[in-house]
């Protein structure tokens, strides 16, 4: 990276579209930028996505782009699969020492040039459940995550792979073997890093909602019952069924979403709406209706929330395409035959309900991820009642912490959509700038 | 039969509902009567005034089994709504006859079997069960054996097998005998709120007298009422259900089995067990350990298990379809399990499977039993 006119440094947490964005406009500023990201590429959740609301853009048309763009930066020093292990306030309080653990590889990136041979090759090939396809697609133990990747560079699994797991993968190792760069190292061990910036931005994300809170849905013990972001993957034409909605080996003639599953929901411990599954579901249904012209589409929701620009207009079309939304918060699936059974109170009817599906994908909301609480130690944080982190004011100061230095962007501070990230996420560049301007 | 809508609405946390049907949606009644509890909350919110719920025999129907408030997203309990609205209902006299027996026998002979008092302890026969009043500190806890389990002989074998099964773990425990009376769960959930305070304040009365402080149940009823209700009383009692006690004993060694029940088994989650207390797996870990039995599961189990219609009152109440009973879906869900025998945890769980298989002239296909009949079988 280029650290020549010896400016203070930005840490970003978090490859998402909020950190990619972040990193891209201090670094446009002038001022240099580590991005770190835990997984083995940039991109996030948005990469996951098929096209995005309303306008229906693909999500990783627009966002390939940008991802090459951080990744090819002078200013930005790309640290993939790689956590940050300790902060320490600076002597003088004019920044942070970071600590920075790059997980190994086994593979040499200088020498992998991305060509894949190893993954062909590779024991595992086509058994190892795809994280990045949200489980609906299956890998080899040597992988990156989507064929766009930035960096392009294979990782090791270490939970999948043969010889990391038994210490032993056949006769010979068929993935050193098949790679002609000889990138592969099964000796690489962990490194560390340490840094000193001037500023840290959070963007470290959310996680879905796991529906196996909710059993009365039947997720995990019924295939046709699917998350929101599985759907996603289903129906990505870069996903594992190349865009195909194929369930149990068919087209599915009834499909029927569920909104607000582990939102709005105190008994889950989420009493927040998560401000995207009215949505991203409207956007789905109409895929539906788009590749399944002769479906039957049911919506099941208690309120459609479209406010931002152009929702409305979207909603509005989606129902013209024939989707059919009934007021109601189904109680429960049950099975009946080969077909499913959506139990629910029609309530504009008055009347209890059961609608038939092959397939019925659960609109998940978004919730802390698993080590929010972690990340708020390591950093000092606060988490509202929510359990996303604090801003220190809600309306005066949104996008700085309780600490000094420490800013906020993108979904770990509470749900939103990608229009919002990109603001917020802007909003953060802008206020470690101010900070990095000063210390000089 | 009126109800302050205002007052009512605010006791309950009416006003926190948003409407969404969850409550009515999953409702096991609304598969064969008009009980809309969503609609009810609604009639009540919009009520200016009093609500009268004369005529409201849908109340009625409700067997208490908290679907609806296991899965509220707002966290109402419209199980709770129901039995106040009962409440209005009782004091006003409105109550049908079969309730007014069992509770009039609840009040003269402490159980709502039309029983006798004196005859509480008749199913001890030849059993060497003592009084806990004789054991005095030597008991480790009380045997609740409850109204069913001490009178209807279709449960007396459980009642006697887990004496068998306490004895041979030796487990020092004692029961009420003729001083037992009903625990007051029915009673509470039918609306008798007056008459369920005086249970459970005699019943406290009694424990603290006799120093108890651990008791276990034969029925999830009463392990329910005294877990989750008499609390609230000011009494703080460690209760177990007999399926825990017996798990126990079993995993840690104290408890084997010398026989073998070579059959395919399915276990029916009673509600006041699984739904209300979250206890899935000790009845399982039971039927697992009988050596060769083979355990399968229903379509519905655990928390989307189907009521029995036992529940809430409903032993002495027909609600407002007699026709059908949810009992015999229950059964047919068994059958399509290819189960030999239908096992449960619960005395009123027994007697409406029981009675369905039987009504459907499935008594060859399929046997309707209480754990503890199975357990009895391999000791």
């Amino acid at each position: 990276m280029d650290t020549r006119d010896n400016r203070p440094a930005a840490l970003i947490i978090g490859g998402g579209i909020a950190g990619i964005q972040a990193a891209l406009d201090i670094a446009n500023a002038g001022f240099p930028v580590y991005l770190v990201e835990r997984e083995p590429s940039i991109g996030g959740r948005m990469a996951q996505l098929d096209k995005t609301f309303p306008t229906l853009d693909c999500s990783s048309c627009i966002l390939t782009p940008r991802m090459v763009e951080a990744g090819r930066h002078p200013k930005i020093e790309l640290l993939t699969y790689s956590e940050v292990v300790s902060v320490e306030l600076i002597e003088g309080e004019t920044g942070y020492h970071v600590r920075v653990r790059r997980k190994a590889r086994y593979v040499d990136v200088e020498r992998c040039v991305g060509c894949g041979l190893c993954a062909e090759a590779c024991r595992m090939h086509g058994r190892v459940d795809s994280t990045f396809d949200a489980g609906v697609g299956k890998r080899s133990a040597i992988y990156v995550p989507f064929p766009q990747a930035v960096p392009l560079k294979y990782t090791v699994d270490p939970l999948a792979c043969l010889f990391l797991t038994r210490g032993v993968c056949g006769k010979t190792f068929l993935c050193k073997d098949a790679c002609s760069a000889r990138a592969i190292d099964f000796e690489q061990q962990d490194e560390f890093l340490d840094l000193e910036v001037g500023a840290i931005i959070v963007a470290t994300g959310f996680a879905p909602f796991d529906p196996r809170e909710m059993p009365e849905f039947g997720y995990g013990q019924y295939p046709e019952v699917m998350t929101g972001l599985e759907f996603e993957r289903l129906v990505s034409a870069s996903g594992p069924t190349a865009g195909k909605i194929i369930r149990n080996g068919k087209e599915p003639r009834q499909v029927v979403f569920i909104q607000c599953v582990g939102s709005r929901d105190a008994k889950h411990g989420h009493a927040y709406c998560s401000r995207v599954c009215c949505m991203y579901t409207a956007k789905q249904a109409h895929l539906v209706c788009e590749k399944l012209p002769e479906a039957q589409v049911t919506i099941f929701y208690m309120d459609i929330r479209a406010f931002g620009k152009g929702f409305e207009e979207f909603y509005d079309r989606v129902r013209r395409e024939g989707v059919l939304y009934r007021r109601g918060n189904p109680s429960e699936i049950i099975r009946r035959g080969e077909k499913l059974i959506v139990r629910a109170e029609d309530t504009l009817l008055g009347e209890p309900v059961e609608v038939e599906a092959d397939l019925v994908v659960l609109a998940v909301g978004m919730q802390p991820r698993a080590d929010a609480g972690q990340v708020a130690d390591l950093l000092g944080l606060e988490r509202s009642d929510d359990g996303f982190f604090r801003e220190a004011h809600p309306k005066l100061r949104p996008v700085e912490s309780g600490v000094a230095g420490i800013y906020l962007a993108g979904c770990c501070q509470g749900p939103k959509d990608i229009p919002d990230t990109v603001a917020q996420a802007k909003a953060a560049a802008a206020a470690a700038m101010i900070r990095l301007a000063g210390a000089r | 039969m009126q109800i302050q809508a205002r007052q009512f609405a605010r006791q309950y946390d009416l006003f926190g509902c948003i409407q969404c049907g969850k409550c009515t949606g999953g409702c096991p009644m609304t598969l064969k009567t008009q009980l809309n509890i969503r609609r009810l909350i609604y009639q009540t919110l919009v009520a200016r005034g009093s609500f009268d719920l004369l005529g409201f025999e849908v109340l009625w129907d409700c067997t208490t089994c908290s679907t609806c408030t296991m899965r509220c997203p707002k966290d109402i309990n419209p199980m709770e709504v129901i039995i106040g609205m009962r409440s209005a209902l009782v004091e006003g006299g409105r109550v049908p006859p079969t309730v007014k027996t069992a509770l009039e026998s609840v009040f003269r002979q402490g159980n709502p079997l039309s029983f006798a008092r004196s005859d509480r302890a008749a199913w001890v026969g030849d059993l060497p069960v003592r009084r806990i009043a004789d054991l005095g500190e030597e008991a480790d806890f009380l045997y609740y054996v409850g109204c069913t389990p001490s009178y209807d002989p279709r449960i007396h074998p459980t009642t006697r097998a887990l004496v068998d099964v306490f004895d041979r773990a030796g487990l020092k425990f004692g029961i009420l005998g003729e001083e037992e009376q009903c625990c007051g769960s029915e009673v509470r959930r039918l609306g008798e709120s007056g008459l369920f305070e005086m249970l459970s304040e005699d019943n406290l009365a009694l424990f603290e007298e006799l120093g108890i402080h651990r008791l276990v149940t034969v029925s999830p009823h009463c392990f329910n009422v005294f877990r989750n209700d008499y609390p609230r009383n000011g009494w703080q009692l460690e209760v177990q259900h007999y399926t825990q006690v017996v798990a126990e004993l079993i995993e840690s060694g104290r408890l084997t089995f010398s026989g073998e029940l070579p059959r395919r088994v399915t276990y029916h989650d009673p509600c006041y067990l699984g739904k209300h207390n979250g206890i899935f797996d000790p009845p399982r870990a039971i039927l697992r350990h009988i050596p060769g039995l083979e355990l399968v599961e229903m379509e519905r189990s655990r928390e989307r298990s189907l009521c029995c219609e036992g529940g809430g009152g409903r032993m002495w109440l027909e609600g407002t379809n007699r026709e059908e009973k949810l009992a015999s879906r229950r059964v047919q869900e068994a059958l399509e399990t290819g189960a030999e025998i239908l096992a449960t945890a619960c005395p009123f769980c027994v007697l409406t499977l029981e009675e369905a298989a039987k009504l459907a002239g499935l008594e060859e296909r399929i046997q309707v039993r209480e754990i503890m009949q199975l357990v009895a079988e391999v000791l």
